[in-house]
């Protein structure tokens, strides 16, 4: 120990040559990283032949990217809603089994698969469940019910937040169940033995100290929404207005070349709340764990 | 009233695992239904939905180019990331935390934006390196950053490193050495751990592949459910299962020897930890 230590500081003052470890690592990300995120915010702010300019952000302004903006934040806060509500209410009866049991392998096993992976298959599996062709849909209208009365609306929002809600929800269950691992059994005989309710322990204890953790992963649920892509380009094969398939229209089309900065801006601008919103719920996750670790 | 309210517990419990097992394997159900009935209900049961899959050639190229990257890209991570996570531990620990910062940025940079200022790099790489699909395995190690570092980091935080590496060092052993025999054998669970998730996250990307004009699998399911529905059901019913027991046999890892030592401990079911879930790619 006593050699290494004594060795380090004259290697220090001399030209130390351990940087070099690290350089292999910082050029890729520098590479495919750092320079992609400095491109979308060059991009963003300069024209094509290099003079500043702020036109790329006055061209959001327009009617349909606005709405593409606000469809996408519609879906996104209520499917973070309800995903939240729901993912909380099934993480608490898995963490209420036993820790190392199978049901809670079998539910964050599951749970992992689709809020990451899921994707195109989300919406195959939507059009295969209640498409109109759909086993549930063909299910029903044999029975009498035709869920589309009132219309085809697998492809309107309220179809997306439905599809949505089978990442949300699992995206939920994975964040919340270590906040829920953190109520300590004493904390509820404590309240008991003071002559508490179950009411009063969730009141007045466990709602209290799992509320931080629960607004914060709210918030996750609500980028994560905001920034996929997949399943709802896989389902609106035609377009639709929202903004990553805006984002998805301007690098597939001619347009990329007349105005490469707009792709840009955007992509700014949905990094910007992205970062808000996860800074948020970082500062959020660390006020839960005073309590909870 | 301990007794009520466990029977009250007992019945909350089954009624949320039965409404939203139900909710959640209705989908699962309807697509093996789809995939072997065609898409009438009383249709005589088929395989055809399944078998065609091999007649399809954009699947199989589809399937073996997402296979090859599940393998490219593990790798090159481990390579990359872990010698240099390793470095920084033990010769530069002011670096951490901007490597720790880097590597956690793919969550706050959305796949969907970062396709953005990727195009332009890879229409240099398509003219300049290479045209094949292999290429994607340069951002997909990005994509994979975030869960390879947690899990990775959990990993070394839970051995000595500095006297494990120094005592090797002073009997003798180069720095491939101490890499390799004694650090990698020390962190295998997590080393399985990152790779198990970054195999399941290659299969099932989408944004990247179809925004750079790449046919991976998921951009050629997609693709392939436009005209046979059935057999793209197939494949997407497969590709799922297939994560789900990558990500259940990963669960059981860090338990088979997880009371040997201390870093068993803290990576067991790693896939349940928030730290290393954080946000869609």
């Amino acid at each position: 120990m006593a050699s290494t230590t004594a060795a380090r500081p004259s290697g220090g003052r001399r030209f130390s040559l351990s940087w070099v470890g690290a350089v292999p690592f910082f050029a890729y990300v520098g590479l495919f990283l750092l320079l992609p995120t400095g491109i979308i915010v060059v991009g963003s702010f300069f024209t094509k032949d290099g003079s500043l300019t702020l036109a790329n952000f006055a061209d959001i302004d327009k009617p349909y990217i606005i709405k593409s903006f606000t469809n996408s934040l519609i879906i996104s806060s209520v499917s973070a809603a309800i995903g939240a509500v729901v993912g909380a209410v099934l993480a608490y009866a898995v963490v209420t089994g036993d820790p190392n049991g199978t049901l809670r392998r079998l539910v964050t096993s599951a749970a992992g698969v689709l809020a990451q992976f899921g994707g195109v298959a989300l919406a195959i599996a939507l059009i295969a469940t209640v498409g109109s062709e759909g086993f549930v849909t063909k299910f029903l209208l044999a029975r009498g019910l035709n869920i589309y009365a009132g219309g085809l609306w697998i492809y309107e929002p309220i179809g997306i937040i439905l599809v949505y809600l089978y990442f949300q929800i699992p995206l939920m269950v994975l964040v919340f169940l270590p906040a829920l691992d953190g109520l300590r059994p004493q904390w509820r005989e404590a309240t008991e033995s003071l002559g508490g309710s179950t009411w009063h322990y969730w009141r007045y204890v466990a709602g209290p100290l799992l509320a931080p953790s629960f607004l914060g992963c709210t918030l996750l649920l609500f980028a994560n929404a905001f920034s996929a892509y997949a399943t709802v380009a896989a389902l609106l094969t035609q377009g639709g207005v929202y903004i990553t398939l805006e984002i998805q229209n301007l690098l597939t089309s001619e347009t990329e070349q007349t105005q490469p900065g707009l792709a840009q801006a955007l992509a700014l601008t949905m990094i910007v709340i992205v970062v808000l919103v996860t800074s948020l719920y970082t500062v959020l996750q660390s006020r839960t764990s005073k309590w909870l670790r | 009233m301990q007794r009520s309210r466990r029977l009250k517990l007992l019945i909350f419990r089954w009624v949320v695992l039965v409404v939203v097992g139900v909710f959640f394997l209705a989908p699962l159900a309807a697509m093996f239904e789809f995939s072997t009935r065609g898409n009438a209900i009383n249709a005589p049961r088929t395989l055809e939905g399944w078998t065609l899959v091999g007649q399809t050639p954009g699947l199989v190229k589809g399937i073996i180019v997402s296979l090859e990257l599940a393998v490219i890209t593990p790798l090159a991570m481990l390579v990359l990331l872990l010698p240099t996570m390793v470095w920084v531990r033990l010769r530069l620990p002011s670096l951490k935390r901007i490597v720790e910062f880097v590597c956690l940025l793919p969550l706050t940079v959305p796949a969907i934006a970062l396709v953005v200022g990727l195009k332009p790099i890879y229409i240099w790489i398509e003219i300049n390196v290479s045209p094949l699909t292999q290429v994607l395995a340069f951002a997909y190690l990005i994509l994979i950053l975030p869960y390879s570092y947690r899990t990775l980091d959990a990993g070394l935080a839970a051995m000595d490193l500095k006297t494990l590496s120094e005592a090797a060092r002073s009997l003798g052993a180069g720095w491939a050495t101490v890499m390799l025999r004694v650090v990698v054998p020390n962190m295998s669970s997590a080393i399985l751990n990152a790779s198990l998730l970054s195999v399941a996250l290659v299969l099932g990307e989408y944004t990247v592949a179809n925004l750079l004009n790449f046919q991976n699998l998921q951009v050629e399911i997609q693709y392939v459910s436009l005209t046979t529905s059935n057999t793209a059901t197939a494949v997407a019913l497969g590709s799922l299962l297939f994560a789900f027991i990558l990500l259940l046999v990963l669960s059981f890892i860090g338990r088979s020897r997880g009371r040997r030592t201390r870093a068993e401990e803290i990576i067991p079911s790693s896939a349940s930890s928030a730290g290393i879930w954080g946000q869609r790619v």
